[in-house]
């Protein structure tokens, strides 16, 4: 019998409902049997616009939508917001506003980590793990629903500083509920180390070079853990880094495993950080006023987020509102990397590849025009935008 | 005196549907544009300290094998025909759940160009959870509204 090349490729097309991930996203595997040999993503379906919404908000405004680029680090972006707006400002803001943001951030990663820990578990079929670790994140939810008021968006931040205080009482409730996580990560350390069947689904899969990683621009503990030394937390230390720093956490496997390894490390590294923190918070101010109007200017704001290194670029001209606002946020960086591991793995890793990065499309689905340098520079207006979305898709449904 | 039979049998089995279904409803779940905190308070809710699978809710991937739609988000231009979709694909009877302010009311992101609006301006909505991104308690107690709405309608019937 004659083998038919094309007989044998399948594409398999896959969400974006699907039971794999809460967050829509459409994938088309080419396989070879039961090896993927390419991969393509289509993002897009979260994509709501919100770069071009904060135009017509003022700056508080803003403030509580850029909260809601993500749910799951909500935190951080609404601290380089502010960061950034602060400097547009010329604001100096209080060092206990710092130290307690930094808290906060520090919190939300131990949040992060863990979530991602039990989805990445569940990817693999381990439940159990999965079961454990969302059990015990419910302890660094608890602290920060204590600390904030809710479980999410905590809206810890307003611009000029912060708007809670940590007082004794709650000091030591966190303490305890670190002490707890620090024996339980100890646990999930161990857990996906020596697991044997785990460290099977993990050790040796999706192997990224440093030179790949770097190729494709990975940033965070998808990158450290292939032995890029970045963390903008070191790198250029911003709210009270200096005063309580962190370590960086390598790996230089490259694997699966190796994604485990570094983010579970990096957890002891914000216990340590919240120790620090509680036991030497600066006394004074939680904030300072802020001026409704900002002159013209534009800054940056470089974060690290727990996925990775976040960006924000603001402008201002003068008004209330912002000029303009870009974001550029870890998981679109990552995500490229995705088709160039999946090609030679067996269909089943497919998941266990994808969780590996800790994708988060709601701050994904980004529109970019790619503009030619000889072109004449172009504003999209509000209106502008609106038209196209509305004759994109007119187009598509024909 | 004549019974009508066919009808007869046709209530009894609509009775014994909907005593099935409430008792263990089946749940699919759409993020057509959500933040992401909704999604994982959803999520939350199998975990053990909520475990919404005692009341013998299943969460579940495939449309064709759920009675109840949870979804969350705003409706992006991308995702309406998606959500519309999965609806569809659905058997009947089912219902929808609206989980947080955006499901609600389009939330945070009213207004932005690429959002249509809120969940009901596309399909039904039976029951509406609000907060941002509502407790993963208040996400079990809508669900067991429905429920229990369904077995009012069950008796009155
Ligand atoms: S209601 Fe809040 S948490 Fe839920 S999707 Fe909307 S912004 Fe996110």
């Amino acid at each position: 019998m004659q083998k038919n090349d094309q007989a044998d490729k399948f594409i398999i097309p896959i969400g974006p409902q699907h039971p794999a991930l809460k967050e829509p996203g459409h994938f088309e595997f080419t396989v070879d049997g039961e090896i993927v040999t390419g991969a393509t993503i289509r993002l897009g379906y979260v994509h709501r616009g919100i770069e071009k919404a904060t135009e017509s908000r003022t700056w508080v405004q803003n403030l509580y939508l850029l909260e809601r680029v993500c749910g799951i680090c909500s935190h951080i972006h609404a601290t380089a917001y502010c960061l950034g707006v602060e400097r547009l400002a010329g604001l100096s803001v209080p060092p206990r506003a710092q130290a307690i943001r930094e808290l906060v951030v520090e919190l939300e990663r131990i949040h992060s980590h863990m979530l991602w820990l039990g989805v990445a578990a569940h990817e693999a079929g381990f439940d159990t793990l999965f079961m454990y670790s969302w059990r015990d994140r419910e302890t660094v939810m608890d602290i920060l629903e204590g600390l904030t008021g809710n479980r999410v968006h905590y809206s810890a931040n307003i611009l000029g500083g912060v708007k809670i205080d940590v007082d004794a009482e709650q000091t030591k409730t966190i303490l305890q509920g670190v002490d707890f996580l620090e024996k339980r990560t100890h646990h999930y350390l161990d857990v996906v180390t020596t697991d044997s069947a785990f460290v099977q689904r993990t050790a040796g899969i999706a192997v990224m070079s440093k030179a790949v990683a770097e190729h494709f621009g990975a940033v965070g503990p998808t990158a450290r853990a292939s032995g890029v030394t970045q963390d903008i937390r070191i790198d250029a230390p911003y709210l009270a880094y200096e005063d309580f720093p962190v370590e960086i956490v390598l790996d230089t496997a490259g694997d699966l495993k190796a994604r485990f390894v570094v983010r579970v490390q990096e957890l002891f590294q914000s216990y340590q950080v919240i120790r620090a923190i509680l036991d030497k918070l600066p006394a004074g101010e939680l904030a300072v006023t802020m001026p409704r109007r900002i002159k013209e200017n534009e800054t940056i704001s470089r974060v690290e987020a727990p996925r990775g290194e976040l960006f924000y670029y603001l402008k201002s001209n003068g008004t209330d509102k912002p000029e303009r606002i870009k974001i550029r946020t870890p998981s679109i960086c990552n995500f490229g990397t995705v088709p160039a591991l999946a090609a030679g793995h067996q269909l089943a890793d497919m998941p266990m590849i994808l969780a590996g990065i800790d994708p988060c499309f709601s701050c994904n689905d980004r529109m970019v025009t790619i503009h030619r340098p000889a072109d004449d520079s172009q504003t999209w207006t509000w209106e502008m935008l609106r038209q196209y979305g509305i004759s994109y898709y007119r187009e598509k449904e024909r | 005196m004549s019974i009508n039979l066919e009808k007869t049998f046709q209530d009894a089995l609509e009775q014994v549907k909907t005593w099935a279904r409430t008792n263990s409803p089946w749940l699919i779940h759409f993020n057509s544009g959500s933040c992401n905190g909704c999604d994982i308070e959803i999520l939350a809710t199998l975990t053990p300290r909520y475990d919404l699978e005692r009341f013998g809710v299943k969460l579940q991937g495939s449309p064709r094998h759920a009675d109840i739609l949870i979804c969350t988000g705003p409706v992006t231009r991308q995702a309406r025909e998606r959500l519309l979709r999965v609806y569809e694909q659905m058997p009947e009877p089912k219902y929808v759940v609206a989980v947080g302010s955006c499901a609600i009311s389009g939330g945070v992101f009213q207004g932005c160009y690429n959002v249509i609006g809120h969940i009901d301006q596309v399909i039904p909505v039976d029951a509406y959870v609000p907060g941002c991104p509502p407790r993963p308690e208040a996400i079990i107690d809508g669900v067991i509204k429905l429920l229990k709405s369904l077995e009012a309608q069950e008796q009155t019937a």
